[in-house]
């Protein structure tokens, strides 16, 4: 079947079995910012955003996004690049294989919550599984760069 | 030693690439077209393969090749990823007529796309007899069901192998007489713990992928911690020589000892070989848990004499470790149990250390960060807080009495290497007091012990453990860098060290960067590719920053040798007349640019190439030490807790990158922390593996750690690389125990058996009212 989107702001159309999940659909066309580390939408890793919000596409559907806009971190490159000076700061990549999913995250959660509380940020990212840094230093690195675009 | 880039904040040279999402990883630089390969697995536990018919599956359309047992080379082997000749018996196969537990490899299928495969997977027919299973690891020795009754399996040198007993290894030593010694303690613990097998649940699953290239040579990238292994072990199996084949190690996402074994690399490789055509296998996170590694489970039955005085006079371990149903790294895991565990409390008149490792119809076991610290740490440290209140003597009072000082031994060091004898050595470093008394500082030992009122019926406790590691395997780990300088003066460094995610090419780099007096952006590293880089064994045994440290450390010495001895040519002085601040030679009131030197060497004037190589293996593996203290808040009605702090206080030497050292610790303390408090890898009563997927495996989250607090102890180590020792493991071994003890100091009921759940505590609170 035939599923036309917005990827990374153009249009594409692109021939898929009908079956596929749009983290499979996103690497066979070398967007291989895309992870898999979970298949069933658990650990975050595939984060891709939807429409701005992020979404686990390991475990959704490429149909749904027909008429919609996905991005990857291949179209927010400035923003990562921002976003990875933060984490430099902290020490806070390790293995790095969660940190594509993880950094759209961040950039939803700045886009959707003004103020955020401790709570606040760790319930937001909870869902993107590190198995590597303890979380310690992504916290704070999250926070410092949220509060460097308060 | 005054340093410049050394112990200096260095962001790590990799991340933020890794973060924009540049390919990377090993399905990144998968061929396109790569075939895609699948395994079927047993549903049973134990079982004999009586009938495989593959022909429905071999002529669906888009299948290329189907492999069962009688297609493939019988020669056994280890997939441990160890060193040459492997202290881990050789008992398995690519395929074999027999499977030995929920996952073990049937057949391997490779279609051209991923649905046509799992369609030949479903009509692949198996006739099974299967067999009764051994599930329970404490009934597995001279059980009548035996899991590896096959001929042609073998020990490479005598590591207590027993297979008709279902034994994969065994170990025994004594110091001293332990019976007598006890016998004349005023007190005797005498405890039994059990820990539990964990998962490493590495993002990044098990992936590798094969093709030939223009040379017909078979190219496999894979995500493994051991490229010269893979290379050695598929050459091996496949009986092909060695020099057809070239491993490249890209960035790997996570290991924590996981992917020190080979895996899928056995099927790419048979794959590509007989189709001639790329091929990749990606592990499902189904897969990683069912069918790769998990922590060795074990039984530690720990007995400490002492007198009324808090003196330790006899420690006695006796332990049965479950190795699952193939034997990597059974004995090797097992010592550890005792060899970096039992030297901590190095004064005593008797140790002795035993037991075996058996066999079970269990997911193998395997190498996991801590590798038997973590599972001696809790038995040790535990039955050391046992005998603190048993004496009435503060827990830090009856350590600081009984543990290593710097300068002093123990005699376990010579007696107990990694399979083999080890090596005798004296703690030139060891900052355990430091350690132990800034860490009571940090959590507020003073005020907490043993616990504080909360609430009604709440109570805030604090416990700790203490505990050491190793640095590498002496005269076993060798490792080897390679230093390039290239024109305008920057450097090429190809290391075969590797980095799976501890930050390894960072540190590397900054060591080589501080040695030749330059800026981190001069020295460009590569690793590992087994064509391109020189030998190292691997990441493993907290060996990578101490032993492919220094190695890289004497090619850059060497390499600043070399250009002095350029610049004196040159310049038409003699070398010690040369002085060079990484930029610039001067020699009287001559100056000579490196970038200019460089740049002449390789276009003008007697041009040749600079290029040095030097190789490193220890003499010594000398420990780093830590001490580790917990407070929890814990609901006495309920048993349930939260973990409010965790403080580390490490003495790794001097660390090359504070912030990556401190990664490295925190991220094994919440390792450790999801070991001591809810991982719990578990079976059906048929031996199928419920914990299967990240539903029904918790791995920590953000959420359930409130606050870690590291800090590392003034150290240098002189043997080490501008004074370092390591710190990959020593992280993950203090948890189990810490908790245990806080548990304990909060409620007076003591958790033998990992995971500390409130379940358990619950019941223990029960049986006391």
């Amino acid at each position: 079947m035939k599923v036309n989107f917005n990827l990374n702001g153009r249009n594409v159309s692109y021939d898929i079995p009908p079956g596929e999940y749009l983290a499979d659909t996103l690497r066979n066309h070398s967007f291989l910012s895309v992870k898999k580390a979970c298949d069933e939408a658990v650990c975050g890793a595939c984060t891709v955003l939807l429409d701005g919000r992020p979404i686990l596409s390991c475990s959704f559907l490429s149909a749904r996004v027909e008429g919609r806009n996905v991005t990857t971190v291949e179209a927010v490159q400035d923003d990562v690049d921002e976003i990875s000076n933060f984490f430099s700061d902290e020490g806070a990549d390790q293995c790095g294989f969660c940190n594509t999913g993880l950094a759209l995250t961040i950039l939803a959660l700045r886009k959707e919550l003004k103020n955020p509380t401790d709570e606040d940020i760790k319930h937001f990212v909870v869902g993107n599984l590190c198995r590597c840094s303890g979380y310690q230093a992504q916290f704070k690195a999250i926070k410092n760069y949220l509060e460097a675009h308060k | 030693m005054k340093t410049k880039v050394v112990n200096h904040k260095t962001p790590s040279v990799d991340g933020k690439g890794i973060m924009m999402g540049r390919p990377a990883f090993t399905d990144d630089l998968a061929e396109p077209n790569s075939l895609i390969v699948k395994v079927l697995r047993s549903p049973h536990a134990f079982a004999r393969i009586k009938k495989i018919d593959v022909s429905k599956a071999k002529v669906l359309t888009g299948v290329e090749v189907v492999l069962t047992y009688h297609d493939v080379p019988r020669t056994s082997f280890t997939r441990a990823g160890q060193g040459y000749p492997e202290p881990s018996p050789h008992d398995k196969f690519i395929l074999d007529e027999y499977v030995r537990y929920v996952g073990d490899e049937v057949a391997c299928v490779a279609a051209i796309n991923e649905s046509i495969a799992d369609q030949a997977l479903k009509l692949i027919e198996v006739e099974y007899e299967v067999l009764e299973p051994v599930l329970d690891f404490e009934t597995a020795y001279e059980n009548k069901n035996v899991i590896h009754p096959e001929d042609g399996i073998r020990e490479m040198f005598p590591i207590g192998f027993e297979p008709k007993k279902n034994v994969a290894a065994a170990y025994d030593m004594h110091i001293g007489d332990v019976e007598e010694a006890l016998a004349k303690c005023d007190i005797v613990v005498d405890e039994t713990y059990y820990t539990q097998a964990q998962a490493h649940a590495m993002l990044e699953p098990h992936t590798a992928n094969a093709r030939l290239d223009y040379h017909n040579r078979l190219v496999i990238y894979t995500s493994t911690q051991t490229p010269y292994h893979v290379r050695r072990i598929i050459s091996q199996t496949l009986d092909m020589p060695i020099s057809k084949i070239r491993v490249i190690k890209p960035r790997v996402g996570g290991g924590f000892g996981g992917k020190q074994a080979l895996h899928s690399e056995f099927f790419v490789s048979l794959v590509t070989l007989k189709t001639k055509k790329p091929s990749k296998m990606i592990y499902s996170r189904q897969e990683v848990f069912e069918s790769s590694y998990t922590r060795h489970p074990m039984r530690m039955r720990m007995r400490i004499g002492a007198m009324k005085d808090g003196t330790i006079k006899a420690i006695d371990s006796d332990s049965l470790s479950d190795t699952g149903a193939y034997g990597e790294h059974a004995l090797t895991v097992f010592m550890i149990t005792g060899s970096k565990v039992l030297p901590l409390y190095n004064k005593v008149d008797a140790v002795h250390f035993g037991g075996r490792v058996v066999y079970t119809n269990h997911v193998s076991a395997g190498a996991f960060r801590g590798y038997g610290a973590i599972q001696g740490n809790f038995a040790l440290e535990s039955a050391i807080d046992v005998l603190a209140k048993k004496l009435s003597i503060d827990p830090l009072e009856l350590r600081r009495k009984n543990m290593m000082d710097e300068g002093e031994t123990s005699p376990i060091f010579a007696i107990m290497g990694e399979g083999t004898e080890g090596t005798a050595m004296d703690m030139d470093t060891c900052k355990l007091r430091y350690c132990l008394d800034r860490g009571a500082e940090l959590i507020g030992w003073k005020d907490k012990y043993p616990f504080v009122k909360a609430g009604p019926h709440k109570v805030r406790a604090v416990g700790m453990a203490i505990a050491m590691q190793g640095s590498g395997i002496p005269y076993i780990d060798m490792a080897a860098a390679t230093i390039k300088l290239n024109d305008d003066g920057f450097y090429n460094l190809t290391v075969g060290a590797t980095d799976i995610g501890q930050g390894s090419d960072t540190v590397i780099t900054q060591i080589v960067a501080e040695a030749l007096m330059t800026t981190v952006d001069k020295v460009i590293i590569y690793s590992s590719d087994t064509d391109l880089t020189p030998f190292d064994v691997g990441a493993y045994a907290s060996s990578t920053t101490y032993v492919s440290g220094n190695a890289a450390l004497k090619a850059a010495l060497k390499m600043k040798g070399m250009l002095i001895k350029e610049a004196a040519n040159y310049l038409k002085v003699k070398e010690e007349e040369i002085v060079f601040d990484g930029e610039k030679f001067f020699a009287k009131d001559k100056v000579l640019t490196l970038s200019d030197m460089a740049n002449r060497l390789y276009y003008n004037d007697n041009q040749h190439q600079l290029s040095a190589t030097e190789s490193y293996v220890g003499h010594k593996s000398p420990p780093p030490f830590m001490a580790g203290y917990v407070e929890i808040e814990l609901d006495t009605e309920t048993g349930e807790y939260d973990i409010l702090h965790y403080v580390s206080v490490v003495d790794c030497g001097v660390t090359i990158n504070p912030m990556l050292a401190r990664g490295q610790v925190e991220g094994g303390i919440v390792q450790g922390l999801g070991m001591a408090c809810f991982e719990d890898v578990k079976y059906s009563n048929r031996g199928k593996l419920n914990s299967n997927s990240f539903l029904y495996y918790k791995i920590p989250t953000m959420l359930d750690v409130k606050k870690l607090t590291t800090e590392f102890a003034e150290s240098y180590e002189e043997s080490g690389p501008y004074g370092a020792k390591s710190v990959g493991e020593i992280g993950i071994d203090t948890p189990p125990a810490a908790i245990a003890n806080a548990v304990a100091n909060a409620t007076g009921v003591r958790i033998n058996n990992l995971p500390v759940t409130p379940e358990k505590i619950f019941q223990g609170l029960n049986k006391r009212k």
